[in-house]
């Protein structure tokens, strides 16, 4: 029966032509983890991937019923996972290669949407794959560029060698800027430790926050700086000194148009929060691209973790408050349009009197 | 009492059919095995995505991750008819004549008798390929719709507009209706002669399993804990009308439907493995598998009205005798 089976865990590479996704693809596949992997390719490239179980498929967005972005996803992996399920012993992850120009969303949600597809297979991780030197030429001439960083987990920031430390600051910064809650690698020739990429359990909500201590330290975090979320960040302005809230313009090379928004208040009433978050989700669904929190619930032992994707919104009790821990609720959304201080209002009115 | 002659195998079956009377079961790893004086095995695609049984000619048509058709006949001969390359054949139908139709991403391709190919290009994926019982027609499911194509003419394929993404299709046998499977929890059907449009929505899952009753009066189809049966006799088909609901369970899905060939009854085949038979006229059900290892995927009738051959997502297929 489908539900004895373990779910196969999916891993997507995101990134630009170029940005180096083959090379770490190969690497995935070439090194000696005792893993086999399906992989799910858009066409094949001039470079080669080796591997016995590589799918063609062409990337098809489906809008369902209303057309709303929300319910978008790729029809393609529905048919192509249906198809690699039927046969399951032949590998134990599934990597799916996204074209440079594609909308990782769909991607995404197809693993939430479909009831077949989610059954049989569960979302690792989304990792952008990002070239140093022409990152801010793509944020200039494409909003998929954009995109892609906002929905990652994981941003690889390649080819650091062909740019200047002063560069590469700044690239950083940017990326910082679009997405605070992704864990950033600089490498050279996609060398970052398979580890970094692979069996991350990014939308895994007993794991998903608990595997980056500076998850929701967005709007505060310094790349050079490990800090645990008690860390006081006052004393850590980001070099550009962007605003917190509204993360503007962090540097000349940077034109996006995604922000996030990081909250943070103390206990929150649960009749409050939820039809709150449900709202926020309904209402702002389409604009926002990920959302995850960890909250504190008045008269609650346990931690509540939250992520979602647009409009869709997972939620559970994660694991007991630790002594000590100071009981507070946080949350970052990632998306386009959004109203920091009406959601930061909002939210705070949330909190238990 | 039904009596059910089992045959366990490894793997996913696809399609589970008789070809001459001997039971057939196509494996998702290209095997197809059969049960003629003992079992026996040959070996199809390298990896079987799509099976489709062409009636006319006795045969079982397949198309796999190799990128390649298959013809199977009674007897275990498994000859190549095309080769599209590298990717997927996700479906195969069969027509008249012998045609052969086969998709590969965005192009499907007939086959005609005399190994001639034509190619019809879609700006989209091909999901779902059906030729039309009359005349020389096959219809595409594909985003937002369906399209019908002339493949021995020259000339413009007509397109039927409903957005939304239709995965599989079927015409009417008496080639008045054309039915798609959608992504969504429904079937969409459209009135051939004047393009009027039916939904059949109310799904708790999705369709992927569709039969037509003797001359087409009646469609069963799964996605739901009964066999949904829509009523197809009158010249509107079943819009303003409800379906039957058949062999209604509370804790499992319809997963595969088989109507009769000449009686108002189909075979139902669940998600636990459970098939049963049950008339229209009355909702009389009788039991003819217990549960079972995985879900029905297939079942197919013989001539003769007395055997029910099926296959089930875990390879625990077999043969259900019902005169027994």
């Amino acid at each position: 029966m489908s539900d004895a089976q373990t779910q196969i865990p999916v891993t997507v590479l995101t990134g630009y032509l170029g940005a180096g996704k083959t090379t770490l693809l190969n690497r995935i596949l070439s090194e000696n983890h005792g893993k086999r992997y399906a992989v799910i390719v858009n066409e094949f490239g001039e470079i080669g991937i080796d591997n016995d179980l590589i799918v063609e498929s062409d990337e098809e967005i489906y809008e369902m019923n209303n057309g709303c972005v929300c319910c978008t996803v790729r029809g393609d992996l529905i048919r192509v996972v249906e198809g690699l399920m039927r046969r399951p012993g032949r590998f134990d992850a599934i990597v799916v290669e996204t074209t440079g120009l594609a909308d990782p969303v769909p991607v995404a949600q197809t693993f939430f949407m479909d009831d077949d597809v989610r059954s049989k297979t569960k979302l690792d991780a989304v990792v952008a794959l990002v070239d140093a030197k022409h990152l801010p030429l793509r944020l200039k001439d494409s909003k998929e560029a954009e995109d892609q960083i906002a929905f990652a987990d994981v941003v690889v920031l390649n080819k650091t060698d062909l740019v200047t430390p002063e560069e590469l600051e700044k690239v950083e910064a940017t990326i910082r800027a679009i997405n605070p809650a992704a864990r950033i690698h600089r490498t050279q020739r996609a060398g970052v430790a398979l580890g970094e990429v692979l069996d991350r359990g990014a939308f895994d909500l007993s794991r998903a926050l608990e595997n980056d201590p500076h998850f929701l330290e967005a709007h505060d975090h310094d790349h050079d700086h490990e800090c645990g979320p008690d860390c006081d960040h006052d004393h850590h302005h980001h070099h550009d000194g962007h605003d917190h809230h509204h993360h503007g313009h962090p540097s000349d090379i940077h034109d996006v148009t995604v922000k996030s928004v990081s909250l943070r208040g103390g206990e929150m009433d649960p009749k409050k929060f939820f039809p709150w978050i449900e709202k926020v989700t309904q209402m702002e669904g389409p604009n926002i691209l990920r959302l995850k929190g960890i909250i504190a619930l008045k008269g609650d032992e346990d931690r509540y973790v939250l992520q979602g994707v647009h409009m869709i919104l997972e939620g559970d009790h994660q694991r007991a408050w630790k002594d000590g821990e100071k009981h507070e609720s946080r949350l970052v959304f990632i998306g386009r349009d959004l109203d920091a201080e009406r959601l930061r209002k909002s939210f705070e009115a949330c909190q238990a009197a | 009492m039904p009596t059910v002659a089992p045959l366990d195998l490894e793997g996913h079956c696809v399609a589970a059919v008789f070809l001459g009377d001997v039971p057939h079961f196509a494996l998702a790893d290209g095997a197809i095995h059969r049960l003629d004086n003992g079992h026996k095995t040959v070996q199809a695609n390298d990896g079987l995505l799509a099976a489709f049984h062409d009636a006319a000619n006795d045969r079982l048509i397949t198309g796999g991750e190799d990128g390649k058709v298959f013809a199977v006949k009674a007897g275990g001969e498994a000859s190549e008819l095309a080769s599209a390359g590298r990717k997927w054949i996700t479906s195969v139908a069969a027509g008249p004549q012998g045609a052969v139709a086969y998709a590969s991403g965005k192009t499907a391709f007939v086959r005609f008798a005399d190994g001639k190919i034509k190619e019809f290009a879609h700006p989209r994926s091909v999901e779902g390929l059906a030729f039309s019982p009359k005349g020389m027609r096959f219809g595409v499911a594909r985003y937002n719709g369906a399209t019908l194509h002339f493949p021995a003419a020259e000339g413009k394929p007509v397109e039927l507009e409903w957005a939304g993404a239709h995965t599989g299709i079927s015409f009417s046998p008496d080639s008045a209706f054309l039915i798609t499977t959608m992504q969504e929890n429904a079937l969409h059907g459209w009135k051939l002669a004047d393009g009027k449009h039916m939904r059949m929505s109310g799904y708790p899952g999705k369709v992927k399993s569709l039969s037509w009753s003797v001359k087409g009066k009646w469609l069963a189809s799964s996605g739901a804990p009964a066999a949904i049966v829509w009523p197809f006799a009158s010249k509107d088909g079943p819009m303003g009308k409800a379906p039957l609901e058949l062999g209604t369970r509370g804790n499992t899905m319809v997963t595969c439907v088989a109507c009769h060939p000449s009686q108002e009854v189909t075979a139902i085949g669940y998600e636990d493995g459970m098939v049963i038979a049950a008339r229209f006229a009355d909702a009389k059900e009788v039991l003819l598998r217990r549960p079972g290892k995985g879900a029905i995927t297939s079942m197919m009738w013989d001539k003769e009205e007395r055997r029910i051959v099926f296959g089930s997502a875990a390879g625990d297929c077999g043969v259900i005798d019902i005169t027994a």
